[in-house]
């Protein structure tokens, strides 16, 4: 048993592969899917392309005006078919949640992601504008500390939100290869809060939506993209307990860059905008720096 | 009449010699940006010395005349960019016909091409547009199974 374990781990490894052109494999949400920073896309992740197994790892950081969001994990790609990620993130609400009590608060979560790319060839099939398609799910674990007390139903919490949560989700992307133009859509189907970062749903929630998330990166040569990205969110906690607009939320935005030195590492830097985290306690509009890392295998 | 019958008919004969002649691109306007035939050769005569070289592609290469690969791939290039040229090749499933070419063997040479055409400096835009009507031709190269 072992030993088969054993030789399937040495195939798979002599199989790792570098087939993708570069960039190609998009760079690591901050729910570990491959796509960019914020939206996942229809793309496979890592540098393997059909025939071979590939992985990613990523570090990704960002520092808004009151709020830091750490987030690190790794994906898996077979035949450029089938990915399977891993993420955990970290947000530092530092004591922007005071007046509730809550100083030195973190919110965190982990992600589950499976992603099965069911059509088409973003890159190849350039004579037709039939996209690549995805299918991805996106099961989520929040744990809220010591907010969960007042977050979670489950915990007699008044804002009635779940602490776990599964997003569905269908990406379409495209690159015009003749323009270098890259387009993605993706629907969501969601009730998160804050990415799930404050759980799922309420007990005043709108119950599950679908939400749209638009990515678009113009190659400015074949190791250097830019682009913006725009993700809508549900907005469930905009009438909880804590009242009207206390814990609104608002949609996501980032513009990008995104370097590729070579296939095994891609850095990108994006300003995002965030909009409002809490915006009871914090009013502030949460604008800032995004930072990410990505090591293909 | 009879010199207008003659010369209406070698119109209409020249008229569907050049309807014949005429490729999916009838513009010429790339065909010109990577500077005619002899700037298209030059990227090609980049190229397919790296191709034989290559130590994920090289193999299937090895036998073939260099200076002939290089004026089949230079028609290909020519007519998909809509210049004057005529490829008289076999098509291209009947060449690539159970050879076992994977995507990772496409994107290779499409990689290597990148890297004559950045050496031969043809202007990053007139490179994906070629590679655009370029790509297609994968379903022709990859994995390319005998007719039953």
């Amino acid at each position: 048993m072992a030993a088969a374990l054993g030789l399937a781990l040495c195939q798979a490894t002599a199989m790792a592969g570098d087939g993708k052109l570069a960039l190609t494999g998009g760079v690591s949400t901050v729910d570990g899917a491959a796509g960019g920073g914020l939206s996942p896309w229809a793309l496979i992740g890592s540098a393997a392309t059909e025939g071979q197994w590939g992985a990613t790892a990523h570090l990704s950081g960002v520092r808004t005006r009151d709020y830091r969001l750490h987030a690190f994990g790794a994906a898996l790609a077979w035949n450029d078919r089938v990915e399977l990620s891993l993420a955990r993130q970290d947000l530092d609400a530092g004591n922007n949640l005071a007046p509730l009590g809550l100083t030195g608060l973190h919110l965190k979560q982990d992600i589950l992601g499976l992603k099965v790319r069911l059509a088409g060839d973003a890159v190849l099939d350039s004579d037709t504008l039939m996209p690549q398609l995805a299918l991805g799910l996106l099961h989520k674990r929040s744990d809220a500390g010591a907010l969960g007390a007042v977050l979670y139903g489950s915990r007699g919490g008044p804002l009635g939100a779940k602490a776990s949560g599964t997003e569905i989700y269908l990406s379409a992307s495209k690159l015009l290869l003749a323009q270098g133009l890259l387009i993605n859509l993706t629907l969501r189907g969601t009730e998160a809060n804050q990415g799930g970062l404050l759980g799922f749903g309420g007990a005043q929630s709108r119950g599950w939506r679908v939400q749209p998330e638009l990515s678009l990166a113009w190659l400015l040569n074949r190791r250097l993209a830019v682009g913006a990205e725009y993700r809508a969110k549900p907005d469930n906690l905009q009438r909880s307990a804590l009242g009207a607009g206390a814990l609104k939320e608002d949609d996501w935005f980032d513009v990008f860059i995104a370097w590729a030195p070579n296939k095994s590492l891609s850095l990108t830097l994006a300003y995002v905008d965030l909009g409002h985290i809490a915006p009871a306690t914090q009013p502030r509009q949460q604008t800032g720096v995004y930072a990410s890392v990505q090591v293909a295998f | 009449m009879q010199d207008l019958f003659r010369r209406s008919t070698r119109l209409l004969m020249a008229g569907a010699f050049v309807l014949l002649a005429s490729t999916a691109h009838a513009d010429d306007s790339l065909y010109r940006a990577w500077g005619g035939k002899a700037g298209i050769r030059a990227v090609l005569d980049d190229l397919v010395p790296h191709l034989k070289a290559d130590a994920r592609i090289g193999h299937y290469f090895k036998d073939i005349n260099s200076r002939h690969l290089a004026q089949q791939l230079s028609d290909q290039l020519c007519i998909q960019a809509g210049g004057p040229c005529t490829y008289d090749g076999e098509t291209l499933r009947k060449v690539h016909v159970d050879m076992g070419i994977t995507k990772a063997d496409f994107n290779r040479l499409v990689e290597l091409l990148q890297d004559s055409m950045d050496a031969r400096g043809i202007p990053f835009s007139a490179q994906n547009a070629m590679l655009a009507r370029l790509a297609p031709m994968h379903r022709d190269i990859i994995d390319v199974k005998p007719e039953n």
